[in-house]
């Protein structure tokens, strides 16, 4: 089984599904119908092959596994390049598993040009799946930047009133940091001769350019995450995306940056992450805190969940360079579960949002008397987004505080506060949606859960539940390469150290 | 006793020349333009012959009649890449013409002809064979961009092009002189071995400058691009597309030969000079196109923006400099070919519309086609995966490789504003409401370019390495030992 190319199927059935809806012909909704099977049969064998990857995958091992190369720019020593390990393995499952809830959520609030929507998801599949593969500068930056396309074409197609805004914030502020990043990698080029990321990690780049090709990859995950002061595209893009839009971009589009961080910043340029974290600390601390403050007055559902967003990403940049063990398996727990959490959250402001067509908080209230099933599910995720024991929210903030504690007492701190402040605009949210009298007879008329966003939420439920009560099923593949990369980290500082010293 | 010069690696010159003269001749005897169509494609396939006939004679480095013109790798890669070019241009011009009453057997001549010119340029080892390619290449040219002539915007592009192009020609061959009158020679090979820093005069430099303003001008680089939009949006656009490609390919392929062969051992007079120009052009171009509304002026000012990022290349003066220009130049061509036979079908109730809002909501009433500009528009930005990433990708590889790190950061950065003009032809076609639909009938041919063009940007990222490894090959030609 390891001899499959396992990543390359798993990275390019989608494109397969998109050749099959776009020779779709016939009436449009007959096409409309076999268009929405079609990608969610796709994404199902796209789930199951990586479901398979997770089987196969040796949690003992540190390195690469299910390793392909193929030649591809010969002469440049830039080469097709996959594999995965600890780090990279669940955020392909991530991608997988939300790719076919999309589609589901999709079945019937998207009416126009469904064909078109579909194949945009499924080329973002390819693309997410892909990036996530990559082991070459060139092959991850070509599927990095890729996902613009489909995304930009997501929210201005199918998005709300200022679509069209959205979709150019956007693509521009995200176009710009990666471009950045393109410098770097083409600076690494010149520096080791080749764009393969393992040789890179091997060989070692010198102090002196660190700290400038931190800042250019910087440049780029950190509008990715999206870091405070550079998350503004992201309230707007969620606002104006349809459900599953936001679904994909909070859910694995933020997740990129802090993959990034975790693949490249910290083994790539360790000297310039170890001398910057104040820097980022500071700018996390700031996230955590305002972008929690901001939240607290928004009217806006999406909004809300958007500035959250935003305060949880905080923790992982600061859990990323805090730099411990405990610290980084923090940061990774936490981004699966706001993947899976936020973007659940999502999911229930487009099932009111399907019903009422409106994201106004004020709208809403006392739903819990009408939709007695939505106020469970709802309540769940809530609390998992606040992070209380039981639920995964926890298991990411608490590991994530405990490895910054250990380096940083006042940060720790701060961050804390930010744990405090989402729970608070979280409860008041859910207090002003579910709880309540009904006041309007629209509201009143409203129908409980459909079969069909019962099968959406159950098993993102469960795995909520699954990894907040046994993480060690997700921690342990990861923690290997975790603790080679921390090893790595700490090596490289003492040896930079040693290095200074001997100059003196 | 005197012997014949080696005129052989010449040979697919005056094949080229002389398929021209006896197409006209055919033309003239077969009553004018009951045959333009049958010219058009004798044309094409005069074109494609020549192609062969160049890549037949490989790459290795010839220099024929004197010393006058040179074949290597180098000169059969751009040659080739303007023979193209000027094949598609012809192809896509048949049906415009029929439709607009001008379908006369001399615009396939016409541009047969000022290949020959942009194959000489291409070519030349002199700055005397040089300056005679240029203006068999601008004559023809002026008469093209006039081509609709009883319409006064053709015919005014025609005027303003030629008072122009005689000013940068006039400009170049003061250069020229200059150099000859301080150097004692216009061979680029003696040039390019006897020139030195330390015995070179003043005047030589300025002889440089002049030959470098009169460049610049061909390839419109800013501060002197102000023909192009005006010129662009004037001309007919099957000539538009035919001027946005061949001839700026091949005076681009003169400025670097001149640049980094003639003159290579001066790198550091007219490195600052070329890196000057390249920033300005990217700035204008990437600025001055967002408040455009119509789509040849907006290619116009693209164009512009995109000859500043191959300058770069330039600028770097090195093997990975030109290997970049090379790839840049061969996808830049499918790219804007590609471009301009959509704007070909932007067609309404029989007559040629060309604002950006008239594309609105193309992609509901012709899908395929808005698809199609849409990859075209996104792969000008340079968005990967399409092959217009790759075009920067080696430039900007030339860049940080040569140490030019400001210039390779000044690219990114106006890149991404020119991103901001690109993608919102892709908001006109996609967001927005559709207007009346376009003509239907676009005709098999301009199918034909269409689906080349868009196979070709969108596949490159599978099949890179030929064109990189071919590129790779010819720019080493350029650096003898």
């Amino acid at each position: 089984m390891q001899n499959w190319p396992l990543l390359t199927l798993t990275i390019f059935l989608p494109l397969v599904g998109v050749f099959f809806i776009l020779v779709l012909r016939g009436a449009e909704a007959d096409v409309a119908r076999n268009a929405r099977w079609i990608a969610l049969w796709t994404s199902l064998i796209d789930l199951a092959l990586s479901l398979l990857i997770w089987a196969y995958f040796d949690p003992n091992q540190a390195d690469f596994q299910f390793v392909e190369t193929a030649p591809w720019l010969p002469g440049f020593h830039i080469a097709y390049h996959l594999g995965v390990d600890g780090i990279s393995l669940f955020f392909i499952l991530l991608s997988t598993f939300l790719m076919p809830i999309c589609i589901v959520a999709s079945w019937e609030s998207i009416k126009v040009r469904v064909k078109e929507y579909m194949c945009a998801f499924l080329v973002m599949e390819t693309l997410l799946v892909g990036l996530f593969c990559a082991l070459d500068f060139v092959v991850f930056y070509i599927f990095f930047e890729g996902v613009l396309i489909p995304m930009f074409l997501i929210i201005g197609i199918w998005g709300g009133p200022r679509r069209v805004y959205s979709a150019f914030k956007f693509f521009l502020y995200t176009f710009l940091g990666s471009v950045l990043m393109l410098l770097g990698i083409l600076a690494i080029y010149y520096q080791i001769g080749s764009t393969d990321v393992v040789e890179a990690l091997n060989r070692g780049l010198p102090v002196s350019l660190q700290t400038w090709l931190f800042l250019a990859f910087f440049a780029s995950f950190a509008v990715k995450v999206p870091m405070w002061p550079v998350h503004t595209w992201l309230p707007d893009a969620h606002v104006e995306a349809p459900t599953a839009g936001s679904v994909i971009l909070a859910g694995v589009l933020l997740k990129m940056g802090g993959y990034g961080f975790i693949r490249f910043s910290l083994p790539l340029f360790p000297v310039a992450a170890h001398q910057l974290a104040p820097f980022i600390f500071t700018l996390s601390v700031v996230a955590i805190i305002y972008t929690s403050l901001v939240a607290l007055a928004q009217d806006d559902m999406k909004k809300l969940i958007a500035y959250s967003s935003v305060a949880h990403m905080g923790i992982v940049t600061m859990g990323t360079f805090a730099m411990t063990s405990e610290a980084l398996q923090g940061a990774m727990i936490q981004m699966l579960s706001h993947g899976i959490v936020s973007a659940a959250l999502f999911l229930c402001v487009g099932v009111v949002y399907d019903r009422l067509h409106t994201r106004e908080i004020a709208r809403y209230g006392g739903l819990a008397d009408n939709m007695p099933k939505y106020a469970t599910v709802f309540m769940v995720f809530t609390l998992a987004s606040i992070g209380l024991p039981g639920t995964s929210g926890f298991v990411g903030e608490f590991l994530s505080l405990l490895g910054t504690f250990e380096i940083n007492t006042w940060v720790a701190f701060f961050a804390t506060i930010g744990t405090i402040l989402s729970a608070s605009y979280m409860l008041y949210l859910y207090r002003r949606i579910i709880f309540g009298v009904i006041t309007r007879a629209d509201v009143r008329a409203m129908l409980d859960l459909h079969w069909r966003e019962v099968a959406i939420f159950a098993p993102m439920i469960a795995i909520v539940l699954w990894m907040g009560i046994y993480p060690d099923s997700f921690l342990k593949p990861m923690q290997p390469s975790l603790a080679k990369l921390v090893e790595h980290i700490q090596l490289s500082l003492h040896e930079n150290a040693a290095a200074k010293l001997a100059e003196r | 006793m005197q012997t014949l010069p080696n005129f052989l690696p010449a040979l697919p010159l005056m094949f080229l020349a002389g398929s021209a003269m006896a197409l006209l001749i055919l033309g003239v005897f077969q009553h004018g333009h009951y045959v333009a169509r049958e010219i058009a494609w004798l044309a094409v396939v005069a074109l494609i012959a020549t192609v062969a006939l160049i890549t037949g004679f490989g790459s290795e480095r010839q220099v024929s009649l004197y010393g006058m013109l040179v074949t290597d790798g180098f000169g059969v890669f751009m040659s080739v890449l303007v023979l193209l070019g000027a094949a598609f241009s012809i192809v896509m011009a048949i049906r415009f013409n029929e439709r607009e009453g001008v379908a006369r057997f001399e615009f396939p001549v016409l541009v047969l002809l000022a290949t020959t010119g942009m194959l000489m340029m291409i070519t030349a080892n002199d700055l005397i064979s040089l300056y005679i390619g240029l203006e068999l290449q601008n004559l023809p040219l002026y008469v093209v961009a006039s081509f609709q002539r009883d319409q006064t915007r053709s015919s005014e592009a025609g005027l303003k092009y030629f008072v122009l192009g005689a000013l940068s020609s006039g400009m170049l061959l003061y250069g020229a002189s200059l150099v000859y009158g301080f150097a004692g020679t216009t061979n680029f090979d003696t040039l390019a071995h006897s020139l030195d820093v330390s015995t070179m005069s003043i005047g030589l430099v300025v002889g440089i400058v002049f030959v470098a303003v009169g460049l610049a001008f061909k390839v419109s680089a800013v501060p002197f691009h102000m023909w192009t939009p005006d010129v662009y949006e004037g001309a007919p656009t099957p000539v538009t597309a035919f001027f946005s490609t061949a001839p700026k390919i091949a005076a681009l392929a003169l400025f670097v030969r001149v640049m980094v062969y003639a003159f290579g051992s001066l790198i550091d007079q007219w490195q600052q000079i070329i890196m000057a120009i390249s920033v300005a052009s990217m700035l204008l171009g990437s600025f001055a196109a967002i408040n455009q509304r119509n789509i040849k002026r907006l290619m116009a000012y693209s164009s512009i923006s995109h000859v500043g990022y191959s300058l770069i290349g330039l600028a770097a003066g090195t093997p990975a400099g030109v290997r970049g220009i090379l790839v840049y130049m061969a996808i830049y061509l499918f790219m804007n070919i590609g471009a301009f036979s959509v704007i070909l079908c932007m067609r309404r109730d029989g007559k040629m519309v060309e604002n950006i809002q008239d594309l609105a909501g193309l992609a509901r009433t012709r899908p395929m086609l808005a698809a199609a500009l849409g990859v075209f528009m996104f792969s000008l930005a340079g968005v990967p995966p399409l092959a217009g990433f790759f075009s920067k990708f080696y430039i900007f590889m030339a860049a940080i490789d040569a140490r030019l790190f400001w210039l390779a950061v000044l690219g990114v950065v106006t890149s991404v504003v020119s991103c901001y003009y690109y993608v919102r032809i892709v908001k006109v076609m996609y967001f927005d409401e559709p207007a009346p639909a376009f003509d239907l009938g676009i005709g098999r041919e301009m199918q034909a370019v269409l689906l080349i063009s868009t196979a070709v940007i969108l596949l490159f990222v599978i099949f890179p390495a030929p064109l990189i490894g071919t590129a790779e090959m010819a720019s080493a030609t350029l650096f003898p030992g």
